[in-house]
This record gives structure tokens, C-alpha cells and sequence, in this order.
């Protein structure tokens, strides 16, 4: 008797195709934001197979502070021309030559909170109604609420205590003129279903998520990158250090860790073991206990 | 198909973890039966609770001034729920043992207790009730059970908590699971498991216990890897609801016409004669593919792209069936709903309602009766169906709908109302 069951992988693949197919099937101008990350990479890759052999029927749209690794821009500026898709990039510099936000200081300083106006902005230039987003439940206790098809007001603002219910596998993106849709595809992944995936998927990603050796520093236990975008406070000393990345996001605020993994295999292996969360490193999540609940609530991805 | 892309690159050979399958469940709890100790447990002991999460709630606890590090922390995401410690919405937690990933669909036992649960239980296999053992079976026990079996929660997992607190005694268990039994047997459960256990101290969670040598089933975690899920879905009735249709519009693919969707029920084969509903019209089915690999056939729960033998016309809202095996088509809708809104539900009111891929308007033509969900009775007298009650409706629709008895295929069975007015989600049916 053939068993009708479906791997985790497969079955998680299955219900993220449906939920990408259905933003194109609900929505008018939807978009997947691409920050160059896994996630939003897994989200790349799940979109291409959704509509092949049809190309993807929206853009990429990167939210850029300008404090990103170099490698990142490079990887997504590829990834775009070789698969012939639209890239919008909104610029946080822009946002801040305008005077529309301004730049925080001190060695803490971060364009992480910055980019809220900047893609809020984007969305309300280019007029997308639908948001593709990496987010993950498994990620942080604010985006274990979050549904599928996750509802903003006219001023891009989540409201956690009054979502609307999520049943089966019927999403409801209907809205008023003005608001819009952040969509989560990969919702139930956890890191690990994510690099399990790449590793079956044999996806691509960039260089800095394997082991490399870099420039580094230590401040309040975590590994930074060495660069121009966060000042030293006089007792830090650079060295180089054996590390890699298991989230990306700004440099400002995106920790490495030590580690020799130079394979997905390793990788696997690596987050298998951990016994730490991968936002553990990002300085942006430990401002406050609600510090990503607040930052959503905004209209931050 | 042509060409191979990278999209057809996959490593087949990979060891282990790579087998595993994947079960969601819900748990259900009144205030204080350890309902979080016990979810806490399962993460812990899975090792899915990472240090600088515990470190996390451990501060948190010790700020509070509480004696033990308070696991609910964990679930309880929100700053509301925090402060207030209460649980408003559902959270989902996520686990993995080498054999299964878990989805814990992590409902409050508080306010709006019914549409909380009501959310969780739509996509769960498995459904975790939890008694107190010093309490039995109480009015919470039956309405979680009257719940679970309405949204027809394929497995039902009974586990008397607390037993440390009983002695361990043999006596008490069998009295709470013969009363539970009495009652359940009114309702339409098919497959429902007994455990006595300590979330507190780790009795036949994941460990069997040597307080119970009397117990001779097995544990929680070992029922949860083993339950039998590949026959939860419908794998005889074959529908397939088209959700979008691709047309590439590129030289290469100048005629291509696929019609993307999830596999809803039974298995699609090429070569499979079908029908198109509502239209009626029929064809072949030439390929199933997707992301250019083409596949023997198709079951659910996948996501694939069908093409057809002929050029037919169809859009989004269609389905697909074998011709030997055809739904009803209809106007005329008979539901159970669950009320999930503070605004009330309006008779001769009408709707936005959402069925599989298909959107209509409907309305609600009558309220047949609704149900006292701790004693099952019917209410006939008072038909005003408020936040978190349940009720049989009458609805006509605006356009036909492609529908299956929601205890014949939960996909195809089931269907959302909406409010024209503020867009929201008011109510929750399952097709009669």
C-alpha cells in the first residue's frame, strides 16, 4: 500500500506555493521584499516555482539603509538580472537627505528603525497593496501571532489584538482603498526547516553565510563586523576572527558567530546543535521585551 | 516539459531528518491545568527551547517575583498578554523530534475561549484535552470535545493531568476516563486516546513513568510521533480547486495554459478524465507538474500545475473533479457556524463568503438553531447568534459553489463570512 504522506519539507513547500499564489490571485500590485537574507531568498525560490514556467508576476523590493554587507547588494543585484525580475530599491539615505527620519547617534546608532518610513514610503510610491515577507513564527514571540495574510491600516500599522481569525486554508485579503497586506508564505518554517530546504533545494545564498575570516570586534558579548558604519568605543580592538553569519541584516545590528561551517551540510549540522536562537545576534530585537511588537505595530516588516 | 532549470535541482539522497512528516496539533485547557507547563515540557524536552529564550523568561519570572520560571512566558507574546498574563490569541510553537516536526496550535483558555479554538483546530490532525485530575471531567472538557469533533480534529488526545496530586491512583484515572467516554460517545469522534500523566513532573510525557507501572500505554511524545496522519486527508473524492491560472505569454510557452492550485482531496493522475464545475465541461488531464518537474500524479495536501488536453475556459474559483466522482453544485448552503465577531449576526443580512479559491456574496436566510455547547442542546427559542456561539444557518448564494459535507473533505466543506463593511472574518462554517 503506497503511503499518501508528504515529507515536513514537502508539505511546508506545498503550503507556502498556496500562499503566494493566492496573494497573486487576491492582490492587484503585490511585491516580495528582498532583503538578501535566507528567508527572503526561500521566498524567492518558492515564488519561481509557484508560477513557473511563468516568471514570478512582481517585483523584488529591497529596503536599503545603506549599512548593508557588501556581498549582500552584490548577491541580490545578480539574483535579479539572472532571473530578468523587476528590482525597487528604497533608499534610507534618501529618506534621510530629505529630512524624513533622522539618523540616530552614538555607538549604539542603528538605520534598523529608520527603515519603517522608507519602506512605507515605497509602498505608497510604487502603490503595492501586498507585501511578500521571510517572517517566521518560530523567529521572535511577536511573529509567533502573526497570520498568513496579515492586515495594515492606511498608516501601515499592525494591530495585534484585533487580527482577524485565520481558519483553514482561507485567507481573506480584503481591505479598504489606502491599506494593505503584509504576507508571510513561510510562516510555520523554523531556521532549521529553512536550511534543510536550501540544502535540498541546492539554493543559493550569499557568501557570508559560510565561514570566512573577517575583521571583528566584541561589545556587550557579541561579535560585530568590523566597518565604518559602527564607531569603536576606545577599550574595543579589532582582530580577525573565524565567523559566519546566521541572520543578515544591517551591519549595525546583525551579530556573527564563531564557526568553521563551509558546507550546508555544516550548516545543518551547526543549527542542529546550537542551543542559542538565531536573533539572539540581532541587537534591534533586545532594545525592549516588545521591542519587535512595537516596531510592528508601526508598520515595520 | 522541456528544458531542466535549477528548479529541478534537488539532492534526493539525504540522510535522515529528511524523512520526517509533519503534525499539527491543538491544545486545549481550562485556566490553571498546566496547559503551559505541559507545552513547556514538550519544548524543553525536544530541546526546542533555546538558552537565551529561558535566560529571557527566567528574568522576566524573577522580576515579577514569581517562585518558578513561569514557562506560559513563552507563549505569551504580546505586551498585553504579558502584562495582564492572559493569553489572547493563538500562538503557534514549533518542535521537532527526529521522526516529526510538530506545529502546537497554542489556543487561550480564556476570553473568546470558543473562536480561539475554533481557529487552531481547523488545520490540526491532533487535538491534546487536558483534565485536571482532581477535577475530572468538567463543562470546559465537554465544549473543547464538543469543538474538536465539530471541526472533526482527526485524533483526540485525553490527558489527565496533575495525577502526582491524585497518588498516581489507578481508580481515579479509569473514572474520569469512563465518564469522559459516556459523554464523548454522543459525539462523532473517531479516534481518541487515553493518558494519565504529570506535566509538572514529567509522567509519561516523554518518559514513561514509574509512579504508573499500572499504565501500560505509551507516552505523550511517543503517541504524538506515532499517530497515524497519511489517512487525514481525503485520498478517494479528487477535487482541485484552481487557484490561478499561468500563461507564461513567452514564445517558448506560446499556448501553455496550467492551472495552479492545491490538490484538495483524492489523487489526480495523468490520462484521469475530468470535469470542470460549475461549467461542466470535460477534458483530459495531460501533465501534472510543477516548477517544470512533471509528477506522476497528485494527492493532497500538494501544490502543483495541471494541464489539460483541451482548451477549455477556466478561471480561479473552478474545480476540477474526476468525472466518475462529482460534487454538488449548489446555491442552497447548509452550515454550522461559529460566530468569531462582537457585532451579531443579521438575519436576511448578507455576506462576503469565501469557499476554497471561489468568492460570492450570500445571505443568511435563516438560523435554524443554536447549540448550548456545554450540554450539546439545541436552542430554538433564542436565535441571536453572538461572538463565540455556534449555529446551524441557511444560506443561498449569489453564484453556485463546488461543495463536499464538511465530515467528507474539510477543505472543500468548509467556508469563512465576511462582513462587506469592515472586510473582517465574522464567521466560520462547516458545510452539512
Amino acid at each position: 500500500m503506497k503511503n499518501y504522506n508528504l515529507t515536513h519539507l514537502k508539505e511546508l513547500e506545498s503550503e507556502s506555493i498556496y500562499v503566494i499564489r493566492e496573494l497573486a490571485a487576491q492582490f492587484e500590485k503585490p511585491a516580495l521584499l528582498f532583503s538578501g537574507g535566507k528567508d527572503s531568498i526561500v521566498c524567492f525560490h518558492l515564488a519561481r516555482k509557484a508560477f513557473a514556467p511563468a516568471k514570478i508576476p512582481f517585483p523584488l523590493v529591497h529596503v536599503d539603509t545603506g549599512h548593508n554587507f557588501e556581498e549582500t547588494i552584490i548577491f541580490r543585484d545578480e539574483l535579479a538580472k539572472k532571473y530578468g525580475v523587476q528590482l525597487i530599491v528604497g533608499s534610507v539615505q534618501q529618506s534621510i537627505d530629505e529630512g524624513k527620519v533622522v539618523e540616530e547617534k552614538g555607538y549604539n546608532a542603528s538605520r534598523n528603525a529608520l527603515q519603517t518610513v522608507t519602506l512605507l514610503d515605497t509602498i505608497e510610491k510604487y502603490k503595492f497593496d501586498a507585501l511578500i515577507g521571510g517572517a517566521r513564527r518560530d523567529e521572535e514571540k511577536a511573529r509567533a501571532k502573526e497570520r498568513f495574510f496579515s492586515h495594515r491600516d492606511e498608516f501601515g500599522q499592525w494591530d495585534p489584538k484585533n487580527q482577524r481569525p485565520e481558519l483553514w486554508n482561507l485567507f481573506n485579503g480584503k481591505k479598504h482603498i489606502g491599506e494593505h497586506f503584509r504576507v508571510f508564505p513561510i510562516s510555520n518554517w523554523t531556521e532549521m526547516d529553512v536550511w534543510q530546504y536550501i540544502l535540498q533545494e541546492q539554493i543559493d545564498i550569499p557568501s557570508i553565510y559560510f565561514t570566512h575570516e573577517r575583521e571583528c570586534f566584541v561589545r556587550d558579548g557579541v561579535i560585530y563586523a568590523h566597518s565604518n558604519v559602527i564607531p569603536l568605543k576606545p577599550t574595543e580592538k579589532v582582530e580577525k576572527m573565524q565567523v559566519r553569519f546566521r541572520t543578515i541584516g544591517d551591519i549595525s545590528c546583525t551579530g556573527a558567530v564563531l564557526s568553521e561551517a563551509n558546507t550546508l551540510e555544516e550548516i545543518v549540522e551547526e543549527v542542529a546543535s546550537t542551543r542559542v536562537t538565531e536573533r539572539g545576534s540581532r541587537i534591534d530585537d533586545k532594545r525592549s521585551e516588545a521591542a519587535m511588537e512595537d516596531r510592528k505595530k508601526q508598520g515595520y516588516f | 516539459m522541456s528544458k531542466t532549470s535549477d528548479l529541478q535541482l534537488s539532492k534526493s539522497d539525504l540522510s535522515g531528518y529528511l524523512d520526517m512528516d509533519l503534525l499539527r496539533f491543538t491544545t486545549a485547557g481550562s485556566v490553571d491545568d498546566g496547559k503551559s507547563t505541559l507545552i513547556g515540557r514538550l519544548l524543553y524536552d525536544s530541546k526546542s527551547i533555546f538558552e537565551d529564550q529561558y535566560e529571557a523568561i527566567k528574568a522576566t519570572s524573577e522580576k515579577r517575583g514569581e517562585e518558578y520560571v513561569n514557562l506560559a512566558l513563552l507563549t505569551d507574546g504580546l505586551r498585553a498578554e504579558r502584562e495582564q498574563g492572559i493569553t489572547i490569541d493563538v500562538a503557534y510553537r514549533y518542535f521537532a523530534t527526529p521522526k516529526r516536526k510538530f506545529i502546537i496550535a497554542d489556543t487561550p483558555g480564556h476570553i473568546q475561549y470558543t473562536r480561539n479554538m475554533v481557529t487552531g483546530a481547523s488545520t490540526a490532525n491532533a487535538a491534546i484535552i487536558l483534565i485536571d485530575a482532581r477535577k475530572g471531567v468538567i463543562e470546559q472538557t465537554m465544549r473543547h470535545t464538543y469543538i474538536a469533533s465539530l471541526l472533526r480534529i482527526p485524533h483526540v488526545i485525553v490527558c489527565v493531568n496533575k495525577m502526582d496530586l491524585v497518588d498516581f491512583k489507578e481508580e481515579v484515572f479509569e473514572a474520569i476516563k469512563k465518564d469522559y467516554e459516556a459523554f464523548a460517545s454522543k459525539l462523532d469522534i473517531t479516534d481518541v486516546h487515553f493518558l494519565p500523566i504529570s506535566a509538572l513532573k514529567g509522567d509519561n510525557v516523554v518518559d514513561q513513568s514509574k509512579n504508573m507501572p499500572w499504565y501500560k500505554g505509551s507516552t505523550l511524545m511517543y503517541l504524538l510521533e506515532n499517530l497515524h496522519i497519511a489517512n487525514d486527508q481525503n485520498h478517494s473524492d479528487a477535487r482541485f480547486p484552481v487557484q490561478y491560472v499561468i500563461r507564461p505569454m513567452s514564445n517558448e510557452y506560446h499556448d501553455y495554459r496550467g492551472y495552479a492550485g492545491r490538490v484538495a482531496g483524492g489523487i489526480l493522475k495523468k490520462g484521469d478524465a475530468i470535469t470542470v464545475l460549475p461549467s461542466g465541461f470535460t477534458s483530459k488531464i495531460k501533465t501534472i507538474e510543477l516548477a517544470g518537474k512533471e509528477l506522476d500524479e497528485a494527492f493532497a495536501p500538494m501544490s502543483v500545475t495541471i494541464t489539460l488536453e483541451d482548451e477549455i475556459d477556466i478561471s480561479r474559483g473552478d474545480m476540477i473533479v474526476k468525472t466518475d466522482d462529482q460534487p454538488e453544485s449548489t446555491q442552497d448552503v447548509e452550515v454550522m457556524v461559529c460566530w468569531l465577531n462582537e457585532k451579531k449576526l443579521q438575519v436576511n443580512g448578507k455576506y462576503a463568503l469565501k469557499h476554497s479559491t471561489k468568492d460570492v456574496r450570500c445571505v443568511v436566510k435563516d438560523v435554524q438553531y443554536k447549540v448550548n455547547i456545554n450540554t450539546l442542546e439545541q436552542i430554538e427559542d433564542d436565535k441571536a447568534v453572538g461572538l463565540n456561539d455556534i449555529a446551524r444557518l441557511t444560506l443561498r448564494t449569489t453564484a453556485p459553489i463546488v461543495i463536499d459535507k464538511y465530515k467528507q473533505n474539510r477543505t472543500t466543506g468548509s467556508l469563512i463570512l465576511v462582513d462587506e463593511a469592515t472586510n473582517v472574518t465574522v464567521g466560520a462554517g462547516m458545510i452539512v
